[in-house]
């Protein structure tokens, strides 16, 4: 355990050294402040827009932390070849398997809470200078039921970060590691068209094999709660349970593989 | 500097036409990925910079092609947007030169908004104003009388729609219309155009007192007041009358009030059989 908790704190330390999660960072937040800006073309919907703006740039900028340091994790150790300074010290392969996860999750976290801070700043503002009107029969500016929207969030991109790494631990590509991270990615949120196969084609064969990728695909449509949220319509604990219950899982089944995968690598 | 230049001395080139690459809500939406919220307030931006460019443009044949598909596209990546729904109809059903004169894609677009969103009265209520609109009394009456129905409805509905019922197409009943969107509406260019629209309504009662006025001139002199002036010698009026937004009225060589004059913001006035 400590093993892991060691390797998770160098990845976390790496990641913010990192220069490129800054300027992420700051775009993201930079984004949130300028839609603001936007909010003035828009007849009324400001409030609207902002936070679905700030939502969608949460989500896609710590899509692109998780995806291009995610897909780094492993493979970059072996490029460097530091892999053999990593695997001779006393740390267990699923350790660091483990650890260099918990490291990147935890990266995001910190990411996450900094921008929802930001966000929450930026409604905040919002609350005190857009008239009652532009708030009327809607949510509230500093509505806390957007942070399930943020919740759901992070577990997408701590699932992401779980694909990325499984990836990570036998490709020696870093761009088709990217690449079949963002397409499983985009795959998964078609998870409705391929469960609704059978209205569109006739072929048994072909729904039974869309039925079995929909169970079998990580499904990412599920956490998208964002435009719910945002309208003020309401999302179930039973939902938001079930749903990271199913990130929970899957994360498990992904790191339990790339485990599995790391474990039989020969390094020599 | 080279671009400042360019701008300076060269003129711009034609306006492109306007187009619309992707149709499809059901592409749009698989596109748009998760991002379908965003991909929404995009179009919504662009709907509203459309129908302003159109109306503000000094074309006099101000079509707005485009208005439909933008508004359709936006509520079917939200189909929760409630103002793309209620302010399309509302300016699809307007009349040319300030919206596309089709309320049948107003009452389209509505129709849409209360399949998605069955418990709010306000689209049923939004269709029966588009027939209001339409000097269709009956059918308006009967959208009114639906969403009066639904729970949580406003209860000026159902007398709403007795009253349209009644008398619709009289100015009172256009005027109980409008009082009540500018009573009730949470949207501020709603209420704008609210106010507008009874300011409209005053300036017709205006009128027709100033017509009784030179009407009664015209009997009593065998000629119709050539100007307003005639009418102040007479003692009729004290000052050149003035709509309710500070404008002239307008008084042809046969005494007729023709209107508001044209630059005027409540230019042009609603006609009796279409308020």
């Amino acid at each position: 355990m400590r093993a892991t908790l060691l390797v998770a704190l160098h990845v976390f330390r790496d990641s913010v050294r990192d220069k490129v999660l800054y300027s992420i960072v700051a775009f993201a937040v930079l984004l949130m402040a300028t839609s603001f800006l936007i909010g003035q073309l828009t007849a009324g919907q400001d409030a609207k827009i902002i936070k679905d703006l700030g939502l969608a740039a949460m989500s896609l900028f710590g899509l692109f932390i998780a995806v291009f340091i995610g897909i780094g994790l492993v493979s970059r150790e072996i490029e460097r070849r530091s892999i053999y300074a990593m695997l001779a010290k006393p740390v267990r392969r699923h350790e660091f398997i483990v650890g260099k996860y918990l490291g990147l999750v935890g990266t995001l976290l910190v990411n996450l809470t900094v921008m929802t801070a930001a966000y929450y700043a930026v409604l905040l503002y919002m609350a005190f200078t857009l008239p009652e009107s532009a708030f009327a029969g809607r949510p509230a500016a500093m509505d806390p039921r957007l942070l399930i929207a943020i919740a759901l969030i992070g577990a997408e991109l701590a699932l992401v970060t779980a694909v990325a790494l499984f990836w990570s631990t036998f490709s020696s590509s870093a761009l088709l590691s990217a690449a079949l991270t963002a397409g499983l990615w985009v795959a998964g949120q078609f998870g409705s068209d391929l469960r609704n196969f059978d209205q569109v084609v006739q072929s048994p064969a072909a729904v039974a094999l869309a039925r079995g990728l929909y169970h079998v695909l990580p499904n990412f449509s599920a956490f998208d709660v964002k435009m719910q949220v945002v309208n003020g319509l309401p999302v179930g604990a039973g939902y938001v349970a079930v749903t990271l219950g199913y990130a929970v899982v899957y994360i498990a089944m992904l790191i339990v593989a790339a485990v599995l995968i790391f474990s039989r690598r020969d390094f020599k | 500097m080279l671009q400042a230049y360019r701008d300076r001395h060269f003129s711009a080139s034609e306006t492109a036409q306007q187009i619309l690459y992707v149709r499809s809500p059901g592409a749009i939406k698989r596109l748009a990925l998760s991002f379908d919220a965003v991909a929404a307030d995009l179009y919504w931006i662009r709907a509203i910079q459309y129908y302003g460019g159109t109306r503000l443009s000094a074309d006099p044949d101000k079509r707005y092609d485009l208005l439909h598909p933008l508004l359709d596209l936006t509520t079917s990546l939200d189909p929760q947007f409630a103002t793309a729904y209620r302010f399309g109809a509302f300016f699809l059903s307007d009349r040319p030169p300030g919206g596309a004169g089709r309320p049948d894609l107003a009452i389209a677009l509505l129709r849409k908004a209360m399949a998605a969103n069955p418990e709010r009265w306000e689209y049923p209520y939004d269709i029966g104003f588009v027939y209001y609109r339409d000097a269709q009394y009956q059918e308006a009456a009967g959208w009114f009388q639906r969403a009066s129905k639904v729970p949580g409805a406003a209860e000026w509905l159902e007398p709403l729609a007795a009253v349209t019922l009644a008398t619709g197409g009289n100015l009172q009943a256009s005027r109980v219309l409008w009082q009540n969107l500018l009573t009730n509406s949470d949207q501020d260019w709603l209420r704008q155009t609210a106010e507008r629209r009874l300011q409209q309504l005053d300036a017709l009662d205006i009128i027709r007192q100033l017509e009784a006025l030179t009407a009664e001139y015209g009997r009593r002199r065998g000629t119709p007041p050539p100007t307003w002036q005639a009418l102040i010698a007479d003692g009729a009026l004290r000052d050149v009358p003035r709509d309710p937004a500070g404008y002239p009225y307008v008084l042809t060589p046969g005494g007729k009030v023709v209107n508001v004059d044209n630059k005027s913001p409540l230019w042009p006035l609603p006609t009796e059989q279409a308020p």
